[in-house]
């Protein structure tokens, strides 16, 4: 009895050896907690996601960190150290990314980070950044705010993370395009009122405003400022664009321009535009999934991070076996030179001392008309 | 700053206070019957504000399981300890109370819903949906607790926020909600222009405060309210349950809760986790009027409105800290002038 049961256990421990090479991925993202309207959108995109990298299996590991940054650092080392995943991908607040870069690069593990971030360069050898810059993207405004010969120009975010880092982008392009923001208003993401701002901004009456929040949130300051009776043109960021903020803001917000990537405007895209085929499969599928009306940009960031793992995988593949260090480094280089994967929201080229990889291909203007975003032509 | 500013910020500040002092009101009745420090109300607020915008939209809010589960779950607490006492006779009321009124509310919202009733018919709809939840969160929360310390009673008070916040994810998703104004009216008051919904704010708040005023003045059950909140012991010596008084001051906390929701839904984007925030400036407001002082704590909530109107023009990236750290001095004065008097309980 006791030899067949030590033979059994035997059995199975080979058999677990002797396995497929099934590549691990960990994930962590805010699923609840006040980033729980993204991190939703981040989690429903790996159920589009191939089932096999490079042609092995893989396996997501997906995990909430309430979009708390201490919960993320948390989720990723217990990923890397009881899971032993071969790679990160998180998450959807700058702080909570930033802490799992951190702990990805003490663990040489290599990491999608999936929302824009400023990391240290021993940090950024081992994180690569799945969305557009800040700065790639606040140049599209910008290019819009030269081209209306706007002079001054006001500014009102989230007093956090992301508002810092939409103004910082918005400042670096000041000089080139000949504007200069003239207000750094801030509001909390769950204030009823901003009213105070609001009223500071008129006072000054810039030729524009660039509004820094993200969601529903960068409805509050648009609506407050059309409601005191601001005529001239609001523009906003990426992270502004989903269906949800029209349903929000209501008639005030007709007219808002954001950019945005090209995921969200497939259908209006030209036939020569890199990524339009990639771009409306994805919308197409996700919608049929989720709902019309539902596309947003976060789940095509989710995406395109496993896209790039995808063509990465199989250089990997060739030096090393998934679940070992060397596998680990060699997804890190094989990561920092893929060349024209097509994603959702651009084309990427990666390279040792660029690890987002996207031009001026990863954006488009869009505007808010008859309920939806449109394509600016 | 002009005077024109100041005064659009003045009536900012008014329409916030308003809102501060009917939750601070809230928070100070409950603490005062009961010992609880009633972190939940905020959820009151979301729950409401979500199911109106729900309604607006014709769907069916979640607050209905929530309030039909709720139900059962006090039912069968109130069933066994009826069982317990041989007292069987007290089961009809017990299931009429917590489960056929609660299943009939709900059904009547499952069939209002999608037809897309008249605002007044929604606004009624809410309320019959999300008070009724005061009294369910009472007896499966804080009934079995009704002793224990005021730190225990706080920590419970933070269990039941965590739950009705995450059953306040599932319901309404992650995505923030509005609802239509009442009127879409603006009036010119001077050089200013009010909206019609703060003026609604106003006038609701003032409407509220006065009902609670005379209730507490000239009802049987206001009496025993404020009989409890002055001598546990002494209300139990008279005759006036406890659990009564508990139950009675959780519904008035719901139902000013749920008022306050329904107005500022119009107003503003509330998230599932909004409310959370507000009723933390509503308990400010509170500790401002020195916990104790129901005219105290509207003042305070309406000054602190003011501040946080005019802090958000002067120094918005400071507004929340300031808005927050003016609880320390009045916390310190009070400590400064009482005696520190050991907590009374004997058990």
């Amino acid at each position: 009895m006791k030899l067949k049961l030590a033979s059994l256990a035997l059995a199975a421990g080979l058999a677990a050896t002797t396995a497929h090479a099934e590549i691990t991925v960990g994930v962590s993202l805010g699923i609840t907690g006040p980033g729980a309207s993204l991190g939703v959108h981040y989690r429903n995109a790996y159920q589009l996601v191939p089932k096999t990298l490079g042609g092995e299996p893989v396996r997501y590991i997906i995990l909430d960190d309430a979009s708390d940054p201490t919960n993320a650092a948390k989720n990723a080392r217990k990923l890397v150290a009881e899971d032993k995943v071969d790679v990160l991908m998180g998450s959807n607040g700058v702080p909570s990314a930033v802490q799992m870069a951190q702990v990805a690069a003490e663990a040489k593990t290599p990491i999608m980070v999936l929302t824009p971030a400023n990391l240290t360069p021993q940090v950024l050898h081992w994180s690569f950044i799945v969305p557009q810059t800040t700065e790639l993207m606040m140049g599209a405004i910008a290019a819009q705010l030269k081209a209306r010969g706007a002079k001054t120009v006001g500014y009102i975010g989230f007093s956090d993370t992301w508002g810092d880092l939409v103004y910082k982008a918005l400042d670096s392009h000041a000089a080139a395009s000949g504007y200069q923001i003239v207000t750094n208003e801030r509001y909390a993401r769950a204030d009823t009122s901003v009213t105070g701002q609001v009223l500071r901004i008129i006072s000054v009456n810039p030729d524009a405003v660039v509004v820094g929040g993200s969601g529903t949130g960068g409805a509050l300051p648009h609506v407050a400022l059309v409601e005191r009776g601001y005529k001239k043109p609001i523009y906003h960021n990426h992270g502004t664009v989903n269906a949800e903020f029209i349903k929000v803001g209501g008639k005030a917000v007709a007219g808002a321009v954001a950019v945005t990537g090209p995921l969200i405007v497939p259908e209006e895209l030209p036939d020569s535009f890199a990524t339009r085929a990639v771009s409306l499969e994805f919308t197409k599928r996700y919608e049929s999934t989720f709902g019309a009306g539902s596309r947003n940009a976060f789940a095509g960031y989710a995406y395109d991070g496993v896209l790039i793992l995808n063509a990465a995988v199989p250089e990997a593949l060739k030096k090393a076996k998934p679940g070992t260090a060397e596998f680990r480094e060699a997804l890190r280089a094989a990561l920092e030179n893929v060349r024209n994967v097509v994603g959702t929201h651009g084309v990427y080229n990666m390279n040792a001392t660029n690890h987002n990889g996207l031009d001026e291909r990863a954006r488009v203007l869009v505007y808010v008309d008859g309920g939806s975003w449109r394509l600016m032509k | 700053m002009s005077a024109d500013i100041a005064l659009w910020l003045a009536q900012d500040g008014i329409t916030n206070g308003a809102i501060y002092a009917l939750l601070a009101l809230a928070l100070l009745l409950v603490f005062s019957v009961t010992r609880v420090i009633f972190v939940p109300q905020g959820e009151f607020i979301s729950y409401a504000a979500l199911s109106l915008a729900l309604l607006q939209a014709g769907q069916l809010p979640g607050v209905v399981y929530v309030l039909v589960g709720g139900g059962l779950v006090a039912a069968a607490f109130d069933a066994a300890a009826a069982v317990r006492d041989r007292a069987l006779r007290r089961l009809p009321t017990i299931l009429a109370g917590y489960v056929l009124l609660p299943c009939a509310i709900a059904a009547l919202a499952w069939w209002a819903a999608p037809r897309k009733v008249d605002l007044v018919w929604q606004v009624l709809l809410v309320i019959g949906l999300v008070v009724p939840l005061g009294p369910i969160v009472y007896r499966i929360a804080y009934q079995p607790l009704a002793n224990a310390s005021i730190l225990v009673l706080f920590i419970a008070s933070m269990a039941v926020h965590y739950a009705l916040s995450g059953l306040g994810l599932v319901f309404f998703g992650g995505e923030g909600l509005r609802s239509a104004s009442f009127s879409d009216a603006r009036f010119k008051l001077g050089v200013i222009e009010a909206s019609a919904q703060s003026l609604w704010v106003i006038f609701a708040s003032v409407v509220v405060m006065l009902v609670l005023w005379v209730f507490f003045g000239r009802s049987l059950y206001g009496k025993a309210l404020r009989a409890t909140a002055v001598n546990r012991v002494g209300a139990r010596l008279v005759g006036i349950r406890t659990e009564l008084a508990g139950s009675l001051s959780f519904l008035l906390a719901a139902f000013i809760g749920t008022v306050s929701g329904i107005l500022i839904s119009p107003i503003t984007t509330i998230y599932y986790d909004t409310g959370f925030l507000i009723g933390l400036k509503g308990f400010v407001g509170a500790i401002l009027g020195g916990m104790a002082s129901y005219p105290l704590a509207v003042a305070g909530a309406v000054v602190l409105g003011l501040l946080e109107a005019y802090a958000s023009f002067w120094s918005s990236a400071f507004k929340e800290t300031i808005v927050f750290a003016i609880i320390i001095p009045p916390l310190v004065w009070l400590s400064l002038r009482s005696r520190h008097v050991e907590e009374e309980e004997e058990e």
